[in-house]
């Protein structure tokens, strides 16, 4: 049944309230069951072994010892998984990335696996596993993955997107560019050029929860996987191709999920847990260790960007040109295409290119970690456009506004914005309170605005509505921050019925259609759209079932306020029948009451933000503390603002620990030293003031409610906004995030040897 | 499992006995072999706070404690929070506040914010940032978490009040 898609202004009498959520209870008493807390009869503990070298080729690996320890029930190596990818190489290096196939590639890379009857077996079981390595050179920094002298770590990796195509292989996995214009000309107009060179280290999303998964697969093929993963359909796919299963005969169910911020859109030991139950015949339960999961998933890129702007003296930016090199570990991603997408993404820049260099190194492979490869483009942009402001001596926020992107610009990967919010959001911040604020002594304000996209995808949802008038709505995107409150919401909206006659569930894979991962803040967005017009299907029926109760032609019902009402001439006095009536005598008018709907949800809007940040930086120890920030983020419409507030929240919180902490240390070795969330410093409550919120409504056109997705760009501006803060409070422009202690003391070190 | 012994303690106000390894933490304990799995592993190393438990009412990681340690003391996990049915006014109000996004946090922060509050009633804003320092959490930046154990911090002294007038 085709459905309205476009925004349509209306009163809500649901949506945009304060609900709360109902997984609420079981997460705080206790009883929600996260990956790791599941258990199936006779399951097995599996464990990894792990390479503990940055780059090595596996000359051998003897199992036999292990094998013979009583209590060990299967020892699985590459062997186990023969390559089944018929030429996919995405896949195929998924495959390698879950078990190294004659070389470990990085520290942490998963050389073997074992399942035993208990913990204390399968750790004695790695340590008899006796792997023989040949070590070879390696190269963990991008910039000197990208020389000639560097060790190439894959012979098949031609740089595409160069012409002529290389004759010779390299770490330079592709070239990407975008923009338009002509930036020659834009300099040549331009009073002013800036030019700066910025470096970003690597973080981790950093989520709570490790991975964790409970495999059990049977002899005959059929499988079940519980696993805490932002898209259990997509696990079920890719699980079900590396192990040759039949997908429908894979039953996947996610679990609560505690964090995932991108990082389990990605699998990682799934196949492996399911390739030593096979083995085994038992169930396999396989939790990582918190260093596992530093040193094996995750993590986002290290960056070294190149900016170049140019400005007239009344701040036009005349022309904009960045290089940007992004590695994504050991295998080949498109981070830095991302990047191309996203840099100049919140600005009208008449002449503007953006160069992406993807490039490979000794790291675990990338994963997407919120807003992917925007937070250090915009780290690198937003500073030098502070720095252009200073020179031409306009305020950062005028800069700002005078170079806005609007409804007409053309974005520069190509498409013409419609109707976006970063010019609201920059008034309202130019408006805010904070704005005029007092400052004390070594404290400074900077302001950064963020861009990045949202998905619609694959989206299936299911709607049932109970002889008692209660109703179930069935989702298959994973509930990462809430969505299943905003979903029931969005129901109740829809049916007219109270919020706590909605109960939303996620199904698992045997009992819903495909879903798409939740990913690119597309929730919301698509299930809420499936979800829509799942329950205008329910509607539809429900007037048919009403109609036919009174006797009255189907097109003289309409449906207001959770009830049917008869209109026309001749039953104008019927009384009204209530959804719960109408579902009462479902069992004689045609049986249940659903309603369905499956869409590939088109029309995702842009979301922006812009953050204002205060930072005390401590002269003598260079230790930024954040005063003060506020979040400016164009929501198009907040089902439940509680839950929009949440990720702007969370999403600065990252960023802001991005920032001033986080990063990724690998020694000489190429062996990463500080897999611990001791040494790996995210913010902890006593860092951080209250995180104040605006959300703005600005709406996408392409959404019946005007929905935006809020999942990501929070993560975006802080970079830059804390990196102007610090540059105000003391003169010293940091180009290197994290801007930690030490590194902003050397810079006010250098500034004041130098002055 | 070899090397195991046998320990006696009481867990949320029951008695309870389990045989494990010397070497076990007790959060490893509580969760295979009490079935307390609402005690969260988050790091092992006791930086994350996801595991904390009152151990003789203070605060631990129970990853940085051995399941033979309990043995005839008190545990008190997030299972043992509700009383009567009912949630703790904390629990309550992190559900009203939106105070938790994945939860997987959730249960160590109630528990410490508990023993916060069990030792200092009327907590300022530092002061209770500074007593759940210990507590990672990923998702929510910390606001809605500080706002709810305010909030839950003024109900239980109002509360407290009214009984006190009562008796």
């Amino acid at each position: 049944m085709g459905h309205e898609q476009k925004y349509v202004d209306k009163k809500y009498e649901v949506v945009g309230t304060r609900f709360n959520r109902p997984d609420g209870i079981d997460k705080v008493t206790g009883k929600a069951r996260y990956g790791a807390d599941a258990s199936a009869p006779g399951q097995l503990v599996g464990r990894v072994l792990r390479s503990p070298h940055a780059h090595a080729q596996i000359v051998k690996i003897n199992t036999a010892k292990a094998e013979k320890l009583p209590g060990v029930k299967s020892i699985v190596t590459s062997a186990d998984l023969p390559d089944l990818t018929g030429g996919d190489q995405g896949l195929a290096d998924i495959l390698e990335n879950c078990l190294a196939r004659g070389r470990a590639l990085y520290d942490g890379h998963a050389i073997a696996a074992v399942a035993a009857v208990d913990e204390q077996t399968a750790a004695k079981a790695l340590k008899l596993i006796e792997v023989k390595y040949k070590k070879l050179p390696h190269v963990t920094d991008v910039d000197e993955a990208m020389s000639e002298s560097a060790p190439v770590i894959h012979d098949r990796i031609f740089t595409r997107g160069v012409e002529p195509k290389p004759s010779k292989p390299s770490n330079i996995a592709a070239r990407t560019q975008m923009g338009y214009g002509d930036v020659d000309v834009g300099f040549a107009e331009a009073d002013v050029i800036i030019e700066k060179t910025y470096k970003t280290e690597q973080t981790h999303q950093g989520y709570i929860e490790p991975h964790a998964c409970l495999a059990s697969v049977n002899p005959d093929g059929s499988a079940e996987l519980w696993v805490t993963t932002q898209g259990h359909f997509v696990f079920r796919n890719v699980c079900a191709s590396l192990l040759g299963l039949d997908i429908a005969k894979l039953k996947v169910t996610s679990s609560e999920i505690g964090g995932g911020f991108g990082g389990k859109t990605h699998v990682w030991g799934e196949p492996v847990a399911l390739a030593l139950s096979r083995k085994a015949n038992r169930p396999v339960k396989m939790v990582m260790g918190r260093d596992e999961v530093f040193r094996g998933t995750g993590p986002t890129s290290s960056t070294s960007i190149d900016v170049k702007m140019g400005a007239k003296k009344d701040g036009t930016i005349t022309a904009a040109v960045a290089e940007m090199r992004y590695q994504g570990g050991a295998f080949p991603g498109n981070w830095a295409m991302l990047a191309c997408m996203t840099a100049f993404a919140c600005y009208d820049i008449k002449n503007n290119k953006s160069v992406g260099w993807d490039v490979v190194v000794n790291r675990p492979k990338v994963a997407a970690y919120r807003a992917p490869s925007a937070p250090m483009a915009a780290f690198a942009v937003e500073s030098t456009i502070d720095l252009l402001a200073k020179e031409v001596g306009i305020s950062p926020i005028d800069m700002r506004l005078k170079n806005v992107a609007r409804e007409g610009t053309q974005a520069p990967y190509g498409p013409t914005y419609g109707p976006i919010g970063i010019e609201h959001t920059l008034k309202a911040v130019k408006d805010h309170p904070h704005m005029r604020a007092k400052l004390k002594k070594n404290q400074g304000r900077g302001v950064a605005c963020g861009f990045w996209f949202n998905i619609g995808g694959q989206t299936c949802t299911d709607l049932n509505i109970s002889v008692d008038g209660t109703v179930n709505l069935t989702l298959g995107t994973v509930d990462v921050g809430g969505s299943r409150s905003s979903m029931a919401m969005i129901a109740a909206e829809e049916l007219g019925i109270p919020y706590d006659q909605v109960r939303a569930n996620i199904a698992d894979t045997t009992s819903l259609g495909h879903n798409d991962m939740t990913e690119g803040s597309r929730g919301t967005f698509s299930s809420g759209m499936a979800t829509i017009f799942a329950a205008r299907d329910a509607i539809s029926v429900l007037k048919q079932r009403a109609a036919q109760m009174w006797g009255v032609p189907e097109e003289d019902v309409i449906w207001e306020n959770g009830q049917a009402i008869a209109t026309g001439e001749g039953h104008g006095n019927l009384p009204a029948l209530t959804l719960q009536e109408i579902a009462a005598k479902s069992g004689r008018t045609g049986g249940p009451i659903a309603g369905h709907n499956e869409v590939v949800a088109d029309g995702a809007g842009m979301g922006f933000a812009s953050h204002i940040c205060d930072v005390e930086v401590d002269p003598e120890t260079g230790r930024s503390s954040i005063v003060r920030y506020t979040v400016v983020q164009d929501a198009g419409k907040a089902i439940n603002p509680d839950y929009v507030e949440g990720q702007f929240q969370g999403g600065a919180t990252q960023g802001i620990g991005w920032a001033l902490n986080e990063e990724y240390i690998y020694g000489d070795d190429g062996c990463l030293q500080n897999p611990g969330f001791l040494d790996y410093r995210i913010p902890v409550c006593s860092d951080l003031p209250f995180i104040d919120t605006k959300i703005l409504e600005v709406p996408n056109p392409l959404h019946p409610y005007g929905v935006r997705g809020v999942g990501e760009t929070s993560i975006v501006p802080p970079l830059a906004a804390v990196g102007n803060a610090i540059a105000n409070a003391t003169g010293v422009r940091m180009t290197h995030a994290p801007m930690s202690p030490p590194r902003v003391l050397a810079a006010i070190d250098a500034q004041e040897n130098a002055g | 499992m070899s090397n195991a012994t046998l320990v006696s303690t009481t867990v949320n106000g029951d008695p309870v006995q389990f045989a494990c390894p010397t070497d076990e933490s007790l959060m490893t304990a509580l969760r295979n072999r009490v079935g307390l799995t609402g005690v969260k592993e988050g790091c092992g190393t006791g930086d994350c706070g996801a595991c904390s438990v009152t151990l003789d009412g203070s605060l631990v990681c129970s990853c940085l404690v051995l399941g033979v340690e309990a043995e005839g003391r008190k545990v008190t996990t997030v299972e043992g929070l509700s009383e009567n049915g009912e949630l703790h006014v904390l629990q309550q109000k992190f559900i009203d506040h939106a105070a938790l996004q994945c939860g997987i946090c959730t249960p160590g922060f109630l528990v410490a914010a508990k023993a916060l509050l069990d030792r200092n009633p009327n907590p300022n804003e530092t002061e209770i940032r500074y007593a759940l320092a210990g507590n990672l959490c990923r998702c929510t930046g910390y606001d809605k978490i500080v706002h709810a154990v305010q909030d839950a911090a003024k109900d239980m002294r109002k509360n407290n009040n009214r009984s006190k007038k009562r008796s």
